[in-house]
């Protein structure tokens, strides 16, 4: 089984107030909040982990879920999230490489 | 011998909003008075102005005010456009040029987009659907889209409270906050506003109910409501995530409050 790579799209504003991470699309300027399993997954979609690292090290630990049923979750919400340009994903690791977001400063300009 | 040649007198006035000097010149002294009535109060004597527009009273393509603005950006140069007028501007160079015939609408238009774009490109500022008012030395925003109650709560503002506008404010970052400018840009009191400033206190949003009341709104939902209330128009990727990021700081630096209110002046009991 092929791994899934993702990356945070350059054409996207984001930003995490109160605790929410808010992100506005600059083609079209639709504004999208995340939840907290979608923002897990924009914070550390660097291009270079692997999807399922995402899950197994960042997820399962947060929600005690099993990791085969939340990679397929988290391989949907990818996929939705790229569908809106929030995301890349691709099979192959994704070369402008995005630094993980630190959950706490989720500016990303 | 016949003159073969005559000079026209070039005529301008300079329009300042928000602390911006826009220089406008026209060959017509009917739009020039036009204009200087249009934008009493704003009229300012900078020499170093912002923004140059020559204005070509000419009768565009169409003259349909209700049609979609387009406003596009190629190679540094900005095309704003609508039935009634179409104007280029060019930043780099401060100087643009405004076709339209001689109306107040159009070159209010375009002076709205004009500094929509200056405040979007230097993130320092918004432009938002509120009305505006100072009271004690304090600007208090009622944003809210149309039927909110911007002009209701306008009216019903006490004689101790300065109207900055009752439909598009102004505001501009300085320091740690904001500052309300006054605007010239007129809702259904059709009142100008003055032509004064003062730091930001709160920003309400508005909803109209059976009782006066103000409740705490969560920073994530009022950058929403925020944003569906700032005037942008440009199809630029870059100016669309600047403006964005400026109504996220807005809403980390100014409190924003949920303003409940039945249309009578003990709302302004509980503002100031």
């Amino acid at each position: 089984m092929s791994r899934l790579y993702v990356a945070r799209n350059t054409r996207v504003a984001a930003r995490s107030l109160g605790g929410e991470m808010m992100i506005m699309s600059g083609k079209d300027s639709t504004l999208f909040t995340l939840n907290q399993t979608a923002t897990i997954i924009w914070q550390a979609a660097d291009g270079a982990t692997p999807l399922d690292e995402i899950v197994e090290r960042r997820i399962c630990p947060e929600y005690d879920v099993e990791p085969a049923a939340a990679l397929q979750d988290a391989e949907v919400l990818a996929r939705e999230l790229a569908a809106h340009g929030i995301l890349d994903v691709s099979e192959d690791p994704i070369r402008s490489v995005n630094p993980p977001v630190n959950p706490s400063a989720g500016d990303s300009r | 011998m016949p003159e073969l040649m005559s000079t026209v007198d070039c005529l301008h006035v300079t329009i300042e909003i928000g602390g911006m000097p826009v220089r406008v010149n026209t060959t017509d002294a009917g739009f020039l008075g036009m204009l200087e009535d249009r934008y009493a109060g704003f009229v300012g004597s900078s020499d170093h102005p912002a923004v140059e527009f020559d204005v070509d009273l000419a009768n565009p393509e169409s003259a349909d005010p209700n049609a979609d603005v387009r406003v596009t950006q190629r190679a540094g140069r900005w095309t704003l456009e609508r039935g009634d007028f179409h104007a280029e501007w060019e930043p780099a160079l401060r100087r643009g040029r405004i076709r339209q015939t001689a109306n107040r609408y159009s070159i209010d238009a375009v002076l709205r987009i004009v500094h929509t774009l200056v405040l979007a490109q230097e993130r320092t500022g918004l432009l938002l659907h509120a009305a505006s008012a100072i009271r004690g030395g304090k600007a208090f925003l009622f944003a809210g889209v149309s039927g909110a109650g911007k002009t209701t709560i306008s009216r019903l503002a006490p004689a101790d409270a300065t109207l900055l506008t009752d439909e598009i404010s102004y505001v501009r970052k300085r320091d740690s906050g904001y500052v309300a400018f006054g605007t010239p840009f007129t809702g259904e009191l059709a009142k100008l506003g003055e032509n004064v400033s003062a730091p930001v206190s709160r920003l309400y949003l508005l909803a109209q109910g059976p009782a006066n009341r103000i409740d705490p709104v969560p920073p994530g939902q009022a950058a929403r409501e925020l944003l569906a209330n700032v005037l942008f128009f440009a199809e630029d990727q870059e100016l669309v995530q600047r403006t964005f990021h400026a109504a996220c700081e807005f809403v980390e630096r100014v409190p924003v409050s949920r303003l409940t209110f039945v249309p009578d002046a003990r709302v302004w009991e509980m503002i100031g």
